[in-house]
This record gives structure tokens, C-alpha cells and sequence, in this order.
């Protein structure tokens, strides 16, 4: 890999996209890495998943493999990635599958992400694979497209980090191909993949997202918001935040419109009593873990306060979730969205819709 | 969504549609490789395909071949037979032409055609050759080609701007969006520039932004394939990745504002811009001319503007955004004026019944 890394000492990462097992991202990377390692790169294979693919399992002939670790966990033993002795090792690139993995629990890290960050850390430079339906802000499309909730994710700013990303593309038709032949996964597994998740018309919705984001990463790259002037960046949206359960839609809808517009992106809660309750404590932590900035703000008047530090702090769009319909005993009283609107006619305000299949 | 409902064609469709799977039989299949630079690895990757196919039984040969072949490229053609371009001089200028009839007598069950985007000399059996490629593939004749997103024709004003040279062949987009295939041959810049030492290559800002260019063009080509795959089998309302923004303009709505922010929303997110109105009978005249000059201000900003017609505004509008798979809706803050306590304004009816789709609301002219 070139260029110079933007924080000198540290190792540079780069990222093999997909958009399905099968498309063949391990293999490109493991041919990569033959043809650094013949040019006299130190190259170790940290970790890398065979799924007993033949092909693929060639391409590590020569490569230095670093033993894994074995766990025990619930009387079962796990094998995951042994970071301590990479970090001993400390080649100068070190192969590591799998990105959106996440530890069995009693490692170090809860994923495989942390992991890597920790070897770019030590000034490792990383190749690594995933696909796109394990991007936080891509999960409710993912969903409405497929039907499948993903449970791996990344937040989108561990891949926006990375300092190269590469398509790895495969038209849907070649991989049902390649599943049919049993390339991907065993004959039995192959079949009932296909009736399920690898449809054409899923896996056609996932390249296609594919390939978006990868533009989106090639633009965000050329252009990094960071070094927009502050005037240029005039967006700033508000996610007012609450304990139902489609705030976390709402949450990845917010910050996924703010990323594109380069917008600062805020979160409010307004608690109407003392104390926490526990699925707004998971959501203005889940907003902190994508890089959102979380208030909570004590009042009884919910949309007061929320027109209130939306205008003081120069917000130009609210995004809230769809409020409850009003009491049958009282059918024409305004929603705390009405309520927000009729406040704050200087904002725009955006409304997000659960997401239905 | 909810609106997953079967859609019965009209017979007209249904006659066109069989036609088109019969032509679709007999012609042979078309596969594209799509890249964005030269020595990407387009060519690699054609001719490697080739080989696999040969392996697993298929007749395969090559119909093209580019003048300058690097060694690994090199050894997969001593495998496979070629028939040979034929060679002719006009004007001072050379040309490599496909032997088109020497193909068709050979009439392999594959031919392999690099560097798509090239120009017969005048005189020749066609101007150009994605027209020879599409006889091959009429006679039944499956291709895999190459073609670099500089050589797409609709895209050559955006790569002139990118790179200030606009390449001197082309090949139509619809071209590409008919093959039964394309594949992006995706690889960041920097090994590009690695690889080459010519002076000929934009430098690592074009090479990006022609690789955007590359993956869009092949998103809107999948996008387009969906949704052609959802209809043939009776899906609907499904949307595909694409962000699909439709800002609904009144006479009284603030549509400057709206229109703007649509624009910079689509453009952001590589999306689609629409602009809908729904028709009212005896508007005030006032009206009518704030309606025209929104109307005339949406085209001017590149949206594509609807004309709704029905009883009720709101389900107009939803109807038509269920229709057009719409991700984002943009509607004024003054739809939402209750004039009357005990009713529901359109505004909240349309935030109720949004399914799939945000509801933004923006400030009266007034407000501001």
C-alpha cells in the first residue's frame, strides 16, 4: 500500500467490500497478499476463515499463518484471533478475515474491529473482509430489502477510517453458480441458502448497496467533510431520541442523512422524570458508539424543550419518530409532533417512518 | 412494505414481454466488464473468464485482442483459439477490424472481445464496434467484453470535466444497460499508479472520481435490473438502494427552499429528484402562476415533475410516492394548518399513512 498514513506510526487499513459470502473477497485478498509477499513484504496471516474453499485455501500456500487462541466458553471451544500474538510477531501486514466478526465473550475486545485497531495501533498495516449489510447505517435497508436483521454490525466511521476499500464484485447470477457447484458452502447448506437469503432479487439489492457505498467512501475520501470550511458545513441535524423501540431506526436514518449531507449530527432525550430508563440509556449509547453527540435535558415539556435547544444551538433539521395516536377520550389532541411543528415552523422537520416489508 | 402485491399485466405487456423473451433465446448472451482506467484489470479478468468457461466445456474464442498484451494475459491466450482482427490502413491511420464473417463461420458458443469501444475504418461492414458485436450476438453468438467508463457515451461529458480530454471512441450507454451482465472491475487508484508509469493517466483525484463515476453508472444498471426482475415476477413497491426524494409543490409552499435542499439531497446521495403537484380545478389565477414559475423552477433544478390528478390530496400523493418507491418526501409546513379543530390536517394524514418513506417538513416563506 501507498501514501502517507494520515497519523504517522500508524498502520494502514484497507478493506475488501462484498456483498455476499461467495463473491470471492478472501481469495482477492489472499492473492494481494502472494504478490506483496514476493516482493519481499513481511506478511502474516492473523486470521482467515477456509469454509473448506478449496481455491481460496490455495491462495495461503506460502503464508505464514499465526496460531489462533482457544477459548472455552459455555463448555464449548471457540477459536478466535490471537491479537497478543500478532502484536509479538508484529509483521508488517497482517491478513485479518472477517471484520464484522464478533468475539465469543471473555476475549479482551467484544469485536474483531477493536482487535484490528489495536494491530493498526502498533503500526500494523491490516487487509481485512466484509460485507455491506454489516454497515450500521445499511441495517433497516438491509432488512426492508431482504427480510434479514442483520445482528453483526460495524458503525459506518470503522469503515470510513479505513484508508483504501476495494469492490469485490460477482454478478448474483455467477455466484448462484458458484452455489449450485458447491463452491460456497456444502451441497445441503448451498441449497436451502438459495431458497432463502441468496434469491436474485436480494442479492441483486445488496450489490447494488454495495456499490453505492463504495462510491459514497471513494467521495467521502476525494472530499472529507473535515476539510470543508466550517461556512460550507451549514447542516445540523437533531434525533430526538426516546425509549421506543424504533428510535434505533431512527438513530441510523438521523446519522446516515447527516454523513451524506456532512452534517454535525446531534441526539436529544428529554426526560420528563428523574431516572434512566433502560432502553434510552441503550439508545443514547448506541447513538455515542456511531460518533453522535447525546444530550439529556430534565422537563416536563417535551416539545418546548426540544424547539428550544434545537434553536439554540443552530439546528436546521429535527428528525423525530412518528408520535402515538392521541387517547380515544381525547382523539384531537396534538401529537408531540404537532407539538414540535407548530414551535418550530423555522426548522425543517423530518419525520421517520418504521420501515415495513 | 405492505404494498407487496401481485401486479396482473395488461395483455399488451404480457405480448411484449414474450416477444422479448424470445428474442432474448435466440440471441446470444451478452457480459460486460466494467472498468475505469486502464490496467485495472478488465482485460485480466475477461480473458480469465474465458478460460474457466473452455475448462468447464464451453467453445471459446477470441474475437479481439488490444495491441499491447502483458505476459499473464500473454499465457491464457496461448490456450484458447483466436481468430485474428484483420488489419487495414485509411488515412494515414491504423485499425484492427473483427473478422465478423470468419466468426460466424467458426461460430463458437463464446467469443471474447477486448476493448469494445473502437472504430471501424469508413467503408468497413460497421461504423463501430459494439454494432459488429451486436450482429455476433443476434446470430446467437454470446460475448464477453471490456469497456472503460470513459468510452461510455453519456458519461464522456463528466470525464472530459474530470480528466479534460474526452476519448475519441464510444459506445452507447443503453448498450450496457441491455447486457445480460455487467461486472465492475473495481481497484483504488493508488495501485493503478503503481502500475503505470505513463504520463497518460489523470492523476489520483481523477482516477477517483472516474471510479465513482464507474460505480454509479453500473448501481443504476443493477438498480434498473431489479426492478425489471421485480415486475417480470410480480413484486412491487420494492425500492432498491437508491435514495428517491419527491418534494410536493403547492402554490403557497416555500418552493424555492424545498426544491434546493431536493437537489443537494439527491445530489448528495447520488439519488433521483422528483416534483409532484396534484391538480386542482379552478385555482385562483394568482395561484396558478406561483404554481407555473415552481413548476418551471423544478425542471431548471433537474427534477422530473409529475402532474397528480385526484379527488383527495393526500392519497394522490401517496399513491404516486408508493408508486415511485419515494425514500423522502418534502412537503410545506403550511399543509399542515388545521382550520378546523376537529379535523385532521393533510400534513398528519400524510405522516400517519408514510410507509417507508420520511416525511420532512419545511418552513412557510412567511416564517422566515
Amino acid at each position: 500500500m501507498s501514501g502517507q498514513p494520515p497519523h504517522p506510526g500508524r498502520g494502514r487499513l484497507k478493506v475488501y467490500l462484498g456483498y455476499a459470502a461467495g463473491v470471492g473477497k478472501t481469495y482477492r485478498m489472499l492473492e494481494e497478499a502472494q504478490a506483496m509477499r514476493q516482493k519481499g513484504v513481511d506478511i502474516a496471516i492473523g486470521y482467515f476463515e477456509p469454509h473448506g474453499r478449496q481455491e481460496t485455501i490455495a491462495k495461503t500456500e506460502g503464508l505464514e499463518t499465526i496460531p489462533r487462541r482457544a477459548l472455552t466458553y459455555n463448555g464449548t471451544q471457540f477459536e478466535e484471533m490471537d491479537t497478543d500474538a500478532i502484536l509479538l510477531r508484529k509483521p508488517e501486514v497482517a491478513i485479518v478475515d472477517e471484520f464484522a466478526h464478533t468475539n465469543v465473550p471473555g476475549c479482551e475486545r467484544v469485536k474483531r474491529w477493536q482487535d484490528v485497531h489495536v494491530l493498526l495501533g502498533a503500526g500494523i498495516d491490516v487487509l481485512t473482509t466484509m460485507n455491506v449489510q454489516h454497515l450500521e447505517s445499511l441495517n433497516d435497508q438491509v432488512w426492508q430489502a431482504t427480510g434479514v436483521r442483520v445482528r453483526e454490525t460495524i458503525p459506518d466511521w470503522v469503515v470510513d477510517e479505513a484508508d483504501e476499500i476495494v469492490f469485490i464484485d460477482l454478478t448474483p447470477g455467477a455466484l448462484r453458480n458458484r452455489l449450485e457447484r458447491g463452491v460456497v458452502y456444502a451441497q445441503e447448506k448451498a441449497q436451502r441458502a438459495m431458497e432463502n437469503f441468496f434469491t436474485e432479487a436480494n442479492l441483486t439489492a445488496l450489490r447494488e448497496m454495495a456499490m453505492r457505498h463504495t462510491a459514497h467512501e471513494v467521495e467521502e475520501k476525494r472530499e472529507p467533510a473535515s476539510v470543508l470550511p466550517a461556512s460550507s458545513r451549514q447542516e445540523r441535524i437533531l434525533i430526538c431520541l426516546t425509549g421506543s423501540p424504533t428510535s434505533a431506526a431512527l438513530i441510523r436514518r438521523g446519522k446516515r442523512v447527516a454523513d451524506y449531507l456532512q452534517a454535525d449530527c446531534l441526539a436529544i432525550h428529554v426526560a420528563a422524570g428523574a431516572g434512566g430508563i433502560e432502553a434510552v440509556e441503550r439508545h443514547l449509547s448506541f447513538a455515542r458508539n456511531l460518533r453522535i453527540e447525546t444530550h439529556v435535558i430534565e422537563s416536563a415539556d417535551v416539545p418546548r424543550t426540544i424547539a428550544g435547544f434545537a434553536r439554540e444551538r443552530g439546528v436546521t433539521q429535527i428528525y423525530m419518530g412518528r408520535s402515538a395516536p392521541p387517547p380515544w377520550w381525547n382523539r384531537f389532541a396534538e401529537t408531540v409532533v404537532q407539538q414540535v411543528v407548530r414551535q418550530a415552523r423555522d426548522m425543517q422537520i423530518t419525520i421517520v417512518a418504521e420501515r415495513r416489508r | 412494505m405492505a404494498s407487496r402485491v401481485d401486479r396482473r399485466p395488461d395483455p399488451e405487456e404480457l405480448l411484449r414481454r414474450v416477444q422479448a423473451d424470445e428474442r432474448r433465446e435466440r440471441r446470444g448472451r451478452l457480459k460486460v466488464f466494467l472498468g475505469y482506467a486502464s490496467r485495472a484489470g478488465k482485460s485480466f479478468r475477461m480473458f480469465d473468464e474465458g478460460r474457466r468457461r473452455k475448462e468447464r466445456g464451453q467453445d471459446v474464442v477470441v474475437g479481439a485482442v488490444q495491441s499491447k498484451v502483458t505476459p499473464d494475459i500473454q499465457e491464457i491466450l496461448s490456450k484458447l483459439d483466436v481468430v485474428p482482427t484483420v488489419a487495414e490502413r485509411h488515412a494515414g491511420r491504423n485499425y484492427e477490424v473483427i473478422d465478423v464473417t470468419a466468426v460466424f463461420r467458426r461460430h463458437p458458443q463464446v467469443c471474447l472481445i477486448d476493448g469494445l469501444a473502437c472504430d471501424n475504418p469508413p467503408g468497413s461492414r460497421n461504423p463501430q464496434r459494439w454494432q459488429d458485436v451486436e450482429e455476433l450476438l443476434k446470430r446467437g453468438i454470446s460475448i464477453i467484453t471490456a469497456v472503460n467508463v470513459q468510452h461510455i457515451r453519456e458519461q464522456q461529458d463528466a470525464v472530459e470535466r474530470i480528466t479534460g480530454k474526452r476519448p475519441p471512441y464510444s459506445v452507447p450507454e443503453e448498450f450496457l444497460r441491455e447486457a445480460d451482465e455487467i461486472e465492475v472491475v473495481d481497484a483504488p487508484p493508488e495501485a493503478l499508479l503503481d502500475r503505470t508509469s505513463a504520463g497518460n493517466m489523470p492523476d489520483s483525484r481523477g482516477l477517483a472520481e472516474l471510479r465513482e463515476l464507474a460505480l454509479l453508472l453500473a448501481a443504476d444498471v443493477v438498480e434498473r435490473q431489479l426492478q425489471e426482475y421485480l415486475e417480470s415476477h410480480g413484486i412491487a413497491g420494492k425500492g432498491g438502494a437508491q435514495e428517491r426524494i419527491l418534494v410536493c409543490l403547492t402554490p403557497r409552499s416555500n418552493a424555492p427552499d424545498m426544491l434546493r435542499s431536493g437537489q443537494r439531497n439527491a445530489q448528495r446521495f447520488h439519488g433521483a429528484l422528483l416534483a409532484a403537484y396534484v391538480e386542482q380545478p379552478g385555482l385562483p389565477s394568482q395561484d396558478q402562476e406561483r404554481l407555473q414559475s415552481h413548476l418551471a423552477l423544478a425542471r431548471e433544478l433537474g427534477a422530473e415533475v409529475h402532474s397528480l390528478k385526484g379527488a383527495d390530496f393526500v392519497e394522490a400523493i401517496l399513491d404516486f410516492a408508493r408508486a415511485q418507491r419515494i425514500t423522502q418526501l418534502f412537503a410545506g409546513h403550511s399543509m399542515g394548518d388545521r382550520r378546523l379543530r376537529w379535523s385532521r390536517s393533510p400534513i398528519d394524514r400524510l405522516i400517519d399513512a408514510a410507509e417507508g418513506f420520511d416525511v420532512r417538513l419545511f418552513p412557510h416563506l412567511e416564517a422566515q
